[in-house]
């Protein structure tokens, strides 16, 4: 008989592991800005004022979120499936190209009919981006996480040739596309607001949130309730078992990929469709990356990286209003406390279970 | 019992909240063959890991030839003269033998001097206790018989006294487990304690001196084994009374179900694991397919049962063809049912809630839900159902499948295999890890499936088991089909012989 492994109740699992890696987390950061010469309790009230202490950095924190559950549930699909999947950049990229595409063309339709293929097209892009490693794995045997890095430098090599060379208008200087017309921009939050009659503050936030928080209820509908997501966690768990069921790894290793990557191209409807309205450079900014942490501390679910998302959001809003108002903590130090984050409760997850198991089972005798 | 060369008391082990060990007393006697026997899961690996170092005793005494000492680590055990042969061997397959048993005691820098000492005490062993291997022979060239020998003289090499031996002949033939109770029989002889773990009650009927019992973590009974029985030691092991069902022997049916014809399966590597075997299953007849684990039988299954395909040869099943590159899913379409050897690693999804593992296999059936999503309600209720009429305990459809006993995971995979009144069943190893009170249950649900004029091709290492169901008899060793037989017109020495690659040279081929 082995050592069992150590198994928490549902609650400790869910939400305090999480809550005491991310308090470690803090922690730490606290002790990086003490080592810098300022007050940790002042750069957290500043950090937590940015993000959430006034209806713009509300918004702005919102709209971070948007990106990261977007590519938070594309790295859990690709999870559930037992895949790992660190293409979300690349994926987003060629969403980008998708909505881009499909913007340009349809613009200057009315957006009840732009908007929607633009959005298809982002995902579809995503899709099949990510359907090639999928297709690799299957049949070849090229393992995802390479194949995955691989496509993110080959997407950003066709990024940079679309923009310079085809999507540039003639006589522009910076590798962009042309704006959008009209259909083909998704509304600030701020400007629905406006048009129904009330005042929300002008920032980012747009329709694409509401579209992330949808794809969480599908991705959850999907996982735990389709017959595609029994498959698909059949897969994971147990190869085996799937043959034995009848189930095809190979075909589901393909689709789970391209779900995945659908997903993650999706985030380029928030930043192209509904902040930038054109196609630029670098408009991933790491997202995709990023997402990798926010499935992890989700615990690969969708409710899980709804809430992991928003923390990030409030991060990044929070991080940079810090910077602006604490010239000594520069933008590098949010990015050493979002590392500090991504290592307690990604790298270091499990650190804290087995001790926890032993404090819950000590209260409770058999 | 003047010198006892072990003495446990009090031992107390505990892993959250399950009490693996209550308070456990054992005397063994110096000189002695002492068998443990229980089920699955009633403490003898963790006692038996407590002896040898791998856990710490909560509480409790370990007396070792009268010295009390304290076994932190596998070192201190072997410092003891506790030496153990795990189930699963501990061997360097690209190894020599000498090189495996001298292993950790090298003695220098340079392993010279060290392997001439192992190659010679090899020797030396071989010809005062009979456990004969040659010291230059690769470990991953010999047979499974051979490298458990191996395994008895790295113990002995270092100075063991005492050895645990858990489980040993699940996985050698009939004759290589005489082999090697006739070398524990010499070892007794020449005054060295005997553990012996098993589940086999013939076993302890065969070899032992005294066998204690062991179930839900407490010893339950000690006995001198020539005062016992066997029926008497599976009840002490239960803890009531078991009856084992018996076959009616006939066939229902003339219909030939499964029918398979000069099939040859290929394993990943491109290596010929199944080589033109011929069989046919009737309806209302159990086939039982005997053979050492490892000769063809797991790809032979999973050929059957559409998880790799053949490489060449027909199968029919009810007079259909089948393809040749079938998925599971198209052969449960044709009417079969595949209880795996394997539940852990194919039968079940060990995270899933047990609903979930339920359906595995037919996630796409209509009565789970619509085309696109699975009806959580519906799965939940036709899973308790299962549980309800297969007695699995607890019956809780939504408990994690990880958390069942193994005799409680397998009535799971038999009842969703069994409930779609399939025609041809494939079950492999029905009763591996499972509890006596549940091989009894597993057993008659088979003879119930007979009885209803199924054909089942019974799979099993378990040569009394496959005795107590088939009606027909075949052996597959090294890939090939050794023969067949009526069950009525032979016995276990034959069927042992055919196991161990001999061809029989009499009895005529049943039909």
């Amino acid at each position: 008989m082995s050592a069992k492994p150590v198994s928490l109740p549902r609650w400790a699992d869910v939400i305090l592991l999480p809550a005491l890696n991310v308090g470690l987390a803090f922690l730490a950061s606290g002790l990086v800005v003490l080592a810098i010469g300022e007050s940790p309790l002042e750069a957290t009230a500043l950090l937590l004022r940015g993000a959430l202490g006034h209806a713009e950095g509300i918004g702005f924190t919102l709209y971070y979120t948007t990106n990261f559950i977007f590519t938070g549930l594309a790295v859990a699909v690709a999870f559930h499936a037992g895949l790992f999947n660190i293409g979300g950049e690349g994926q987003a990229m060629l969403g980008g190209i998708g909505a881009a595409i499909a913007a340009l063309l349809l613009g200057s339709l009315p957006a009840i009919i732009a908007l929607p293929a633009a959005i298809l097209a982002a995902a579809l892009f995503g899709a099949g981006w990510a359907a090639i490693p999928g297709w690799l794995q299957a049949k070849r045997g090229s393992h995802v996480v390479i194949t995955t890095i691989m496509f993110n430098f080959i997407a950003s090599a066709l990024l940079v040739y679309l923009l310079v060379d085809v999507f540039r208008p003639t006589g522009m200087m910076e590798p962009s596309s042309r704006v959008f017309a009209d259909g083909g921009k998704l509304p600030f939050l701020h400007e629905i607001a406006a048009s129904l009659g009330f005042k929300l503050a002008k920032s980012p936030l747009n329709l694409s949130f509401v579209l992330a928080l949808a794809s969480a209820v599908a991705v959850w509908l999907l996982i735990y309730r389709s017959r595609l997501g029994y498959a698909i966690r059949t897969v994971g768990a147990n190869p085996t078992a799937a043959r034995y069921a009848g189930i095809s790894p190979e075909r589901i290793t393909i689709l789970a990929m391209a779900i995945s990557g659908a997903l993650a191209g999706m985030m380029a409807v928030n930043e192209i469709l509904g902040v930038q309205h054109r196609l630029l450079l670098a408009f991933t900014a790491g997202y995709g990356f990023v997402g990798i942490a926010v499935a992890l501390m989700g615990r690969e679910s969708p409710v899980g990286i709804v809430f992991a998302a928003l923390l990030f959001g409030v991060l990044y809003q929070g991080g940079t209003e810090l910077a602006f108002d604490k010239p000594s903590i520069s933008r590098d130090m949010i990015v050493v406390i979002q590392g500090l984050v991504i290592l307690f409760a990604g790298a270091l997850e499990f650190m804290l279970k087995p001790w926890i198991a032993k404090l819950l089972t000590r209260k409770e005798p058999a | 019992m003047s010198n006892p060369a072990i003495r446990l008391v009090g031992i107390e082990k505990r892993f959250g909240a399950v009490h693996a060990n209550r308070s456990v007393d054992l005397m063994v006697e110096d000189g002695s063959i002492h068998g443990i026997i229980g089920e699955n899961g009633a403490g003898k690996s963790t006692l038996m890991s407590i002896l040898f170092g791998f856990y710490e005793a909560d509480a409790g005494e370990i007396i070792v030839h009268g010295k009390p000492i304290r076994i932190r680590s596998s070192a201190d055990a072997i410092a003891a003269g506790i030496g153990m042969v795990h189930q699963h061997f501990m061997l360097v397959d690209t190894m020599s033998v000498a090189e495996n048993v001298m292993l950790g005691m090298e003695g220098g820098a340079l392993t010279a001097g060290g392997l001439a000492k192992a190659r010679s005490e090899i020797i030396r062993f071989g010809t005062e206790y009979g456990i004969q291997v040659d010291p230059d022979a690769i470990v991953g060239e010999l047979s499974v018989g051979q490298q458990q020998r191996v395994e008895i003289i790295k113990a002995l090499y270092r100075g063991a006294q005492i050895i645990i031996l858990d489980e040993p002949t699940g996985v050698l033939t009939p004759a290589e487990a005489e082999q090697l109770f006739r070398a524990l029989a010499e070892l007794r002889r020449q005054r060295r304690t005997i553990l012996l773990i098993t589940h086999k009650l013939k076993e302890i009927m065969a070899i032992t001196d005294h066998v204690s019992v062991m179930r839900r973590g407490e010893m339950v009974a000690h006995r001198k084994t020539s005062e016992t029985n066997p029926q008497e030691l599976a009840e002490l092991m239960v803890g009531r009374p078991v009856g084992q069902p018996v076959r009616s022997p006939g066939v229902a049916g003339e219909a030939v179900l499964l029918d398979v014809r000069n099939i040859s399966v290929t394993d990943a590597r491109g290596v010929l694991r199944v080589e033109d075997l011929s069989f046919s299953v009737r309806a209302g007849e159990i086939l039982g397919l005997a053979g050492v684990s490892g000769n063809g039988q797991s790809e032979l299954i999973e050929s059957l049962s559409g998880m790799m395909p053949r490489r060449s040869g027909e199968v029919f099943i009810c007079g259909k063809p089948v393809p040749a590159n079938a998925h599971a899913g198209t052969l449960r379409a044709m009417g079969l049912a595949h209880v795996p050897e394997d539940r852990q690693r194919m039968g079940l999804v060990t995270i899933f809630p047990a609903h979930e593992s339920a359906i595995l296999g037919r996630q796409d059936n209509p009565s789970y839900g619509s085309r696109l999503f699975i009806d959580q309600k519906a799965a939940i209720a036709d899973t308790a159902g299962k549980m309800t009429r297969f007695d699995v305990r607890p019956p809780d459809p939504l408990l994690k499948t990880a958390n069942f006993s193994g005799g409680n995971q397998q009535k799971i995979v038999i009842a969703r295999e069994v409930e779609t009144e399939p025609d041809v069943l494939i079950i492999a190893q029905p009763t591996r890890g499972v509890d006596i009170g549940a091989i009894a249950f597993i057993h008659r649900k088979i003879l119930d499936l007979k009885a209803a004029g199924k054909a089942i091709l019974l799979v099993s290492v378990e040569l009394d088991e496959i005795f107590a169901l088939s009606d027909r008899i075949c052996v597959m060793c090294g890939g090939r089909l050794m023969g067949m037989r009526r069950t009525e017109e032979t016995n276990q020495n034959e069927i042992g012989l055919m196991m161990a690659g001999l061809e029989a040279t009499t009895g005529e081929h049943a039909a």
